[in-house]
C-alpha cells in the first residue's frame, strides 16, 4: 500500500491567527485515519485544505503523488461528508445522491442503477422521492455519506459527521461507517473531537493541538504510549505528575515529585535533571496499606465512585492533588479517610518529555556549536 | 357558571382583541377596502358634459380601454416594466450576492449605503438624472469639453431613459429581498456542490439560483408592479414619449377629468396586480417577503 | 507563501467584484451628487443646469422662500402625525393579531398586503374618489389619513417580525406577579417590542416624507415638499430646492444613524 495523501510542511495563517503549524502527515491507501483534537486545533482546516476549500499559506499537499494546489475542489478526486450534512434542500434524496454522477455526465440509466444500489447499501431504499427535510438526523447522515461515496473517491473526508446524532445512534453509525470503509476499501480521513470515537474506528490517529500534530500512531500506541502531556490527558482518563528525573538505572528512572520519589520505565532520550511528566492510567494504579519500595507517595482516601463493573477510588495527595485509582468492584476497600500508599508497576507508567526537554536540547546544540 | 366563563372570555380575549385590532380594521375598511370598491363602482359610471360623475351604469369606459392608442401604451408599459425588472435582476443579483456573502464587518454599512440615496425625495433624484443627462446637462458639457462629441447628444425622452429612471427608483426593492435570500444561503451547500464535481456555473444553476428564487420572485413583483404606476418618472425623463398606464390614469384625474375612465384604467392595474400575486403564490412565494 | 494560479484567479475575481460594487454605488449616488453640487451652483438663469461657479447663496435664499418652507413644514407635520397614528394603530394591531382569537383573521391579514402590492397610483385615485364622494375637503386631514393608510402595514410587518421571536411566558409571569393586562402591556410587552416599533415608525416616517404619488391626488390646495418639487419641475428646479434637499438628506442620515445605533445597542443587551 502506498501513500495516498501527503501533507508536507503545511502552514495556514488567517491574519494573525496561525491555525496549522508545519504539518507533515502522510495517509496510507485504504486506511482509516482520524484527526483528533479539541475545537480550534486546526483539524477541520486541514481537512478543508485537502478538499480544496482553503489553500495552504505555505507547504504542499499531494494526492496520489500529484500536487493539487492548482486543482479546484470540483477537479479533485476526493469527496467530503459535511458536519451539517449540506444536503440540497430543494432536491430529492435520489437527486442529492445522483448529483456527483450527473456532474460527471454519467449516462442516466447508470446513474439510476448506481444510486439505487448505493441507497440499498446505506439502507435508504424507498426514500428516493423524499426531501431532506422529511428525514431524521440519522437518515440525513446516510444520505450525506451515500452522496459522497457514490463518486468512488480515492479519499473520503468526513468532518465530524456524527456530531449531531444522539449517543445511541452515534455508536451504531460508527460501526456502520467502519463496515462501509472496509467493504469499499476507500481511504477515510475523519475529523472528530470525540476521543472514544477515534479509538473505536481508526487505524491510526493524528492528535492535533494548537495547530501542531502532537502524535500520529495507532489507537493502542496513542493510549499506551502518549508522546505529549496533551495526548495523555486528552485521550482516556489519566493521572499526571510533574517532576524531576533524579536517577536512571537499567531503563528505570527515579522521578522526584512534590510528594516524593517514584519509579518509571524510560528510554535513552531522557537524562538526569530533566523535568518530565509521568502519566499513569487509573486502571494501572495500585495501592497498598504499607509503603512499597521505590515509591514515596502517601494519600488519603477521599471518595469512591461506582461506574458499573469498576470502582473509582479518589485519593488526595499531601499537596492537594487528586488521583483516580480504578479497582474491580467487589474487592475489599479501605475506609474513607484512611491512609494508603499509591504505586504502580514501572512498566505501566509513561514518562513524557515536557518543555525542559526542548531547553536541554537547545543547550546541547549550543554546546556542540 | 357558564355566564362567568363567558365573562372571563370577554375580558381575556374579546375585549382586548377589539381594542387592539379594532382601529386597524376600521382603517382597512374605510381607507383601503371602501375606496377600492368605490373605484370599481365608478368605473361603470358616466360623466355629464361638464365631466361631473353621474352614477348611471355604463360599460362604455371599458370599451374605450381597447382603443389602439391605449393598447400601444399598455404594450409600452409592459415593455418598460419588464425591461426594468430584467435590468434590476442583472444589476441587483450580483450586487446583492457580493454584499451578502462579504465576510467583512462593513457588511451592514454596505447594505445601508444602498438605502441612503432613498432618503432624498425621489422626484428630485429623478430630476438630478435630467440635470445630468439633458442636452445642456452635465454629461454633455463634460463630453463636449473633452472633445469626445461636438454636438450635444440628447439622452432624454427615450425608452432607455425611462427604464434607467425606473431602475434607479426601484432597484432597492430588488436588492433587499435578494440580499435576504442570499444571506440565508448555507455556504456549505456551495462547497458540497463543488466537492461533488460541479463547476461554478453548474453550482450557480443547480444550487444558488433554485435556493434564492424566492428572492428573485418577490423582488420582481416589487419592481414590476409599482413600475406600471410611476407616472412621474416617464413624465420627467420620458417627456411624453414613453407614456405608461400610470400616465393615462393620472391624466384622467388631473387634466382630462374623466374619472370613470381613469377608474376603469385603474381596474386594469388591480387585475394585473392580483394575477401577478397569484402567480407568485403559485410559485411558492411567501406574502411576507413582499413587506420589505 | 504559496502563489498558485488558483489564488491569483481568486484575487482577480475579488477585484472584479469590488469594481462592480463601486460602479453600482456610483450609479446610486450620481443623482444625489448632482443635487448636492447644484445646491452650490451660482447660476441664476432657468433651468439652472449650467455650472456658473460656487456659491452658498442658495442656502440663505432658501429662508426667504416662504412657499417652499411652508411646504416643508406641511411635510413634517403630516409625517409626524401620520407616523404617530400609524405606529399606535399598527403596534396595537400586530399585538392583537398575534395574541387573540377572532374570526376573519386571515381576511384581515390579506387586506394588509393591499396597500403594499397595489400600485400607489391606484391607492391615490381610490382615496381621491372616496374623499370627493363623501365630501371631505382635501387638504391636511386627507393627506394624513392617506399616509396613515399606507404606513400601517409596514409598522405591522416590523412589529410582527419582532413578535415571532417573542416568548409569551414573560407576560404570564408579569400577570402571575400581580400586574394586570394594561400594566403588563406597558411594563413588559412594549419594551420588548420597542426595536420593531422603532423600525416600523422610521419606515413610516421615511415613506411619508418621500411620498409623491398618493399625496399628489389627495392634497387639494395643500402643498407638501415633494409636490412643491413636482410643481417646479416644469420650469426647472431652482437650486434652493436642492439646498433644502441636501439639508434634509443630512438630517435623515443623522436621525437614522442615531436611532439605528440605539436599536443595535438594545439588541446587544
Amino acid at each position: 500500500m502506498g501513500k495516498i495523501v501527503e501533507i508536507e510542511g503545511v502552514n495556514k495563517i488567517y491574519g494573525t491567527n496561525h491555525v496549522v503549524r508545519d504539518l507533515n502527515l502522510s495517509v496510507e491507501e485504504g486506511e482509516f485515519l482520524t484527526l483528533l483534537g479539541s475545537s480550534g486545533c486546526g483539524k477541520t482546516t486541514t481537512l478543508r485544505m485537502i478538499a480544496g476549500f482553503e489553500e495552504p499559506t505555505t507547504g504542499s499537499i499531494k494526492v496520489e503523488g500529484e500536487p493539487i494546489e492548482e486543482k479546484e475542489p470540483f477537479e479533485r478526486n476526493v469527496n467530503t461528508v459535511f458536519q451539517t450534512y449540506a444536503l440540497f434542500p430543494h432536491k430529492t434524496i435520489f437527486d442529492n445522491i445522483a448529483y456527483g454522477l450527473r456532474m460527471k455526465k454519467v449516462p442516466k440509466d447508470e446513474i439510476k442503477k448506481r444510486v439505487l444500489e448505493m441507497m440499498e447499501m446505506v439502507q435508504l431504499s424507498g426514500f428516493e422521492k423524499r426531501y431532506p427535510s422529511q428525514l431524521s438526523g440519522g437518515q440525513k447522515q446516510r444520505v450525506a455519506i451515500a452522496r459522497a461515496l457514490i463518486n468512488r473517491p480515492r479519499v473520503l473526508l468526513l468532518d465530524e459527521p456524527l456530531g449531531a446524532l444522539d449517543l445511541k445512534l452515534r455508536k451504531q453509525m460508527q460501526l456502520e461507517l467502519k463496515r462501509l470503509q472496509k467493504k469499499l476499501n476507500i481511504t477515510f480521513i475523519y475529523v472528530t473531537h470525540d476521543q472514544e470515537e477515534a479509538l473505536t474506528m481508526s487505524d491510526r490517529i493524528a492528535v492535533m493541538h494548537d495547530g501542531v500534530l502532537d502524535q500520529l500512531a495507532t489507537p493502542t500506541d496513542i493510549y499506551e504510549h502518549p508522546k505529549t502531556k496533551f495526548v495523555a490527558t486528552f485521550i482516556g482518563e489519566t493521572n499526571t505528575y510533574d517532576g524531576c528525573i533524579t536517577g536512571i538505572s537499567e531503563g528505570i528512572a527515579t522521578v522526584t515529585l512534590e510528594n516524593g520519589a517514584v519509579k518509571v520505565k524510560c528510554d535513552d532520550t531522557f537524562q538526569i535533571l530533566e523535568y518530565a511528566t509521568i502519566s499513569v492510567r487509573p486502571e494501572k494504579m495500585k495501592f497498598d496499606t504499607a509503603p512499597r519500595e521505590g515509591f514515596e507517595l502517601i494519600a488519603m482516601v477521599k471518595d469512591y465512585v461506582y461506574v458499573g463493573s469498576v470502582l473509582k477510588c479518589i485519593v488526595t495527595l499531601p499537596n492537594g492533588n487528586e488521583l483516580k485509582i480504578e479497582r474491580l468492584a467487589g474487592q475489599e476497600l479501605p475506609k474513607i479517610g484512611s491512609i494508603i500508599y499509591p504505586y504502580w508497576n514501572p512498566e505501566d507508567a509513561v514518562l513524557i518529555h515536557n518543555e525542559s526537554y526542548k531547553i536541554f536540547k537547545a543547550l546541547d546544540d549550543i554546546k556542540l556549536a | 357558571m357558564k355566564k362567568k366563563r363567558s365573562k372571563h372570555e370577554f375580558r381575556a380575549n374579546t375585549l382586548p382583541a377589539m381594542v387592539t385590532v379594532g382601529p386597524m380594521v376600521l382603517l382597512l375598511i374605510f381607507l383601503v377596502v371602501a375606496p377600492l370598491i368605490f373605484v370599481a363602482v365608478m368605473s361603470f359610471c358616466q360623466t355629464d358634459q361638464y365631466y361631473n360623475v353621474v352614477y348611471k351604469f355604463t360599460a362604455e369606459n371599458y370599451s374605450k380601454l381597447i382603443s389602439p392608442d391605449y393598447l400601444k401604451i399598455y404594450g409600452q408599459s409592459i415593455l418598460i416594466a419588464l425591461l426594468t425588472t430584467i435590468v434590476c435582476i442583472i444589476i441587483g443579483y450580483p450586487f446583492a450576492y457580493i454584499i451578502a456573502r462579504c465576510k467583512s464587518k462593513k457588511k451592514k454599512l454596505l447594505y445601508m449605503l444602498v438605502i441612503v440615496p432613498f432618503w432624498t425625495n425621489s422626484l428630485i433624484r429623478i430630476y438630478g438624472w435630467r440635470t445630468f443627462l439633458g442636452s445642456n446637462g452635465w454629461l454633455n458639457s463634460v463630453l463636449q469639453n473633452l472633445h469626445i462629441i461636438k454636438e450635444p447628444v440628447d439622452f432624454l425622452y427615450k425608452t432607455g431613459t425611462t427604464v434607467l429612471g425606473m431602475v434607479y427608483c426601484l432597484i432597492p426593492f430588488m436588492i433587499l429581498p435578494l440580499y435576504t435570500a442570499i444571506e440565508k444561503l448555507d455556504g456549505s451547500l456551495l462547497e458540497a456542490s463543488s466537492d461533488l464535481g460541479a463547476k461554478p456555473y453548474k453550482t450557480f444553476l443547480e444550487v444558488i439560483i433554485p435556493l434564492t428564487s424566492g428572492g428573485i420572485f418577490s423582488g420582481s413583483i416589487m419592481v414590476f408592479i409599482p413600475c406600471l404606476g410611476y407616472f412621474f418618472v416617464s413624465n420627467i425623463l420620458g417627456g411624453g414619449n414613453t407614456d405608461m398606464i400610470g400616465n393615462l390614469i393620472e391624466r384622467q384625474f388631473k387634466s382630462a377629468n374623466n374619472w370613470p375612465l381613469g377608474a376603469a384604467l385603474s381596474i386594469i392595474l388591480i387585475v394585473v396586480t392580483l394575477i401577478l400575486v397569484k402567480i407568485y403564490q403559485k410559485l411558492g412565494g411567501d406574502m411576507e417577503d413582499l413587506g420589505v | 507563501m504559496n502563489n498558485t494560479k488558483r489564488m491569483r484567479k481568486k484575487m482577480r475575481n475579488k477585484a472584479l467584484s469590488v469594481l462592480f460594487c463601486v460602479l453600482v454605488y456610483l450609479f446610486l449616488f450620481l443623482p444625489i451628487s448632482v443635487i448636492v453640487a447644484n445646491s452650490f451652483n451660482a447660476t441664476t438663469s432657468k433651468p439652472y443646469m449650467m455650472w456658473k461657479g460656487f456659491t452658498l447663496d442658495w442656502y440663505s435664499k432658501l429662508f426667504d422662500n416662504t412657499l417652499l418652507l411652508e411646504s416643508f413644514e406641511n411635510t413634517m407635520i403630516i409625517a409626524i402625525v401620520s407616523t404617530l397614528l400609524a405606529t399606535v394603530i399598527g403596534t396595537l394591531g400586530a399585538v392583537g393579531m398575534y395574541r387573540y382569537r377572532f374570526k376573519g383573521k386571515g381576511i384581515i391579514n390579506g387586506l394588509l398586503y393591499i396597500p403594499v402590492v397595489i400600485p400607489e397610483i391606484v391607492i391615490g385615485i381610490a382615496l381621491l374618489t372616496l374623499f370627493s364622494k363623501v365630501n371631505i375637503p382635501r387638504g391636511m386631514i386627507t393627506l394624513i389619513l392617506a399616509h396613515v393608510s399606507f404606513s400601517v402595514p409596514f409598522v405591522i410587518f416590523n412589529v410582527r417580525a419582532r413578535l415571532s421571536g417573542y416568548d409569551k411566558s414573560v407576560e404570564e409571569a408579569s400577570m402571575d406577579l400581580g400586574a394586570n393586562r394594561i400594566v403588563t402591556f406597558f411594563e413588559v410587552t412594549l419594551p420588548i417590542l420597542a426595536p420593531g416599533i422603532g423600525g416600523g415608525a422610521l419606515l413610516a416616517f421615511t415613506l411619508s416624507i418621500d411620498d409623491v404619488i398618493i399625496s399628489y391626488f389627495v392634497n387639494g390646495q395643500t402643498k407638501t415638499y415633494p409636490l412643491k418639487v413636482m410643481e417646479s419641475i416644469k420650469s426647472g428646479v431652482a437650486p434652493d430646492v436642492n439646498a433644502l434637499s441636501t439639508l434634509i438628506l443630512i438630517g435623515t442620515i443623522v436621525l437614522v444613524t442615531l436611532t439605528q445605533s440605539d436599536i443595535l445597542k438594545r439588541k446587544g443587551k
